[in-house]
């Protein structure tokens, strides 16, 4: 992607529209993905809730939804937050 | 009290700076005292009592979160100000080299006082040299009067140019010390302030912004080169507002004053107050046909090195007064000053520039001090590989 130079970018660093941080795809980051076991969620939302980078989605219905990997860093604490053993780390190729 | 018409107090140079402070009217003054700036921000306060100023007051608990305060009030899209001195300004110093990089048309007022340690209320001006790298306009003034002045023009250029300023008054000497102050009409000072528009108010909720982002390899740079081509602009915005402050008040605001200097074959520059004493003894040796100067620069960030050179390449020597130390290094002033010189000389024979530093944490100058260098220039007793401190017990 060409850089933009210094007379082509706002001046002391200003971010002159909303919702940038989108753009950035920070779930390149991760080494671990979380897999989940859909017949083992009981959809009590506690990784929804636990998820640092907001990331999983909850449906309308109040159940949970699917995991943007976009986002997703890896971190694991939804695994380590779910009480039932639903989600599992596995290496992110 | 009145003199053809004008309005001249018995002022300190901390109450000439409120009264620049209370025309301003800023939207949003943070305060922390501490000495000798305490009776800045005291006697606004005491306009804001009175109700002469409509600027909300935060009183915070550090100088960190003064500057801070003024930082996102500024962001914000109100005028906003602060003053400090010595260890307050160290202590805000992350968020004063922060307000620059955001380019936020801040102006604070410093008195300047030695810097701990051993603790040291006096004047010396390591304050606000150890922020002259920073990004913010850097004026200093030698009286009240000055002080006064200083502060509606820094507003100005910091709004036109968007880098904050530093106004500087010597700690007691100036701040503490009553003069006659004249104080320009009210209407004629707004009048020249004028209505403040801001570029980019955080507030407007119809273009959302973000201030002090992640910058990191891929356009840091690129932003602080914005700030370098910012700065080459000041000097020549500068001289055009003193032009339209000089309209006001009848007074001129050249980059620097040059006292006698044009035919001087030795010339002493040195900033502030110790300037009007140096005066005085280019008095007394031009009376015995001494040909001396003095040279005071007023506006040290941006550093008008081609001006100062211009005014001082003709002198046999140069004597350069500095009121803080560079350790392992020559001090700021006399830095800039061998740099003008080296940077401009076009291969013409250049005068010596010796070194003197003087009056740290408040040692008192005196006429006879610059005596002893004016005598030690004009007898070629100098070298001009080392720094010679002036009133000190070695």
């Amino acid at each position: 992607m060409d850089k933009k130079t210094s007379k082509q970018i706002p001046i002391g660093g200003i971010i002159d529209k909303p919702k940038t941080s989108l753009l950035n795809k920070t779930g390149d980051w991760k080494k671990m993905r979380p897999v989940i076991d859909e017949s083992k969620c009981i959809h009590c939302a506690k990784c929804v809730l636990s998820c640092p980078e907001n990331c999983i989605a909850i449906k309308k219905d109040g159940k949970r939804g699917d995991v943007n990997l976009d986002f997703c860093k890896g971190c694991g604490i939804c695994a380590k937050e779910c009480p039932v053993g639903a989600i599992t780390m596995v290496e992110d190729k | 009290m009145a003199k053809n018409n004008k309005n001249i107090l018995p002022l300190t140079g901390s109450q000439a700076v409120a009264e620049a402070m209370r025309q301003i009217n800023p939207g949003v003054v943070a305060m922390y005292p501490i000495t000798p700036q305490t009776p800045i921000v005291e006697t606004f306060a005491k306009y804001h009592s009175d109700g002469l100023v409509d600027t909300e007051i935060i009183r915070v608990e550090s100088e960190h979160s003064a500057m801070s305060a003024v930082l996102g009030a500024s962001a914000s899209g109100v005028r906003s100000m602060t003053a400090t001195s010595s260890n307050g300004l160290e202590l805000m110093h992350e968020v004063v080299a922060a307000t620059p990089g955001m380019r936020l048309p801040v102006v604070m007022p410093v008195v300047n006082r030695a810097v701990s340690s051993p603790i040291n209320i006096h004047c010396d001006h390591s304050d606000s040299m150890a922020c002259r790298d920073l990004g913010w306009i850097q004026i200093f003034s030698e009286t009240a009067q000055e002080a006064y002045e200083n502060t509606l023009l820094a507003l100005r250029l910091s709004e036109k140019c968007l880098f904050p300023s530093m106004v500087m008054q010597d700690g007691f000497i100036t701040s503490h010390s009553v003069e006659n102050v004249e104080i320009f009409s009210d209407s004629k000072i707004r009048k020249f302030i004028g209505k403040y528009t801001p570029k980019n108010p955080l507030l407007n909720l119809d273009k959302p912004l973000t201030y002090g982002p992640l910058e990191l390899t891929d356009y840091y740079f690129e932003t602080k080169f914005q700030e370098a081509e910012g700065f080459e602009c000041i000097i020549d915005e500068y001289t055009k507002i003193g032009k339209e402050l000089s309209e006001v008040t009848g007074n001129n605001y050249p980059l620097f004053e040059g006292y006698k200097i044009k035919d001087a074959e030795a010339i002493l520059i040195v900033l502030s107050s110790s300037a009007g004493t140096a005066k005085e003894v280019v008095e007394k040796y031009r009376k015995e046909g001494k040909k001396v100067g003095i040279l005071k620069p007023k506006l040290f960030r941006p550093f008008p090195y081609k001006e100062i050179y211009k005014a001082i390449s003709h002198a046999k020597v140069i004597g350069v007064m500095d009121r803080s130390m560079s350790r392992g290094a020559f001090p700021p002033l006399a830095s800039d000053i061998k740099i003008a010189i080296n940077t401009h000389k076009e291969g013409k024979k250049i005068p010596d520039v010796a070194s003197y530093v003087f009056g740290l944490g408040g040692r008192d100058l005196f006429k006879k001090d610059i005596e002893s260098i004016f005598d030690s220039l004009l007898n070629n007793k100098y070298n001009i590989t080392k720094i010679d401190y002036i009133g000190v017990r070695k």
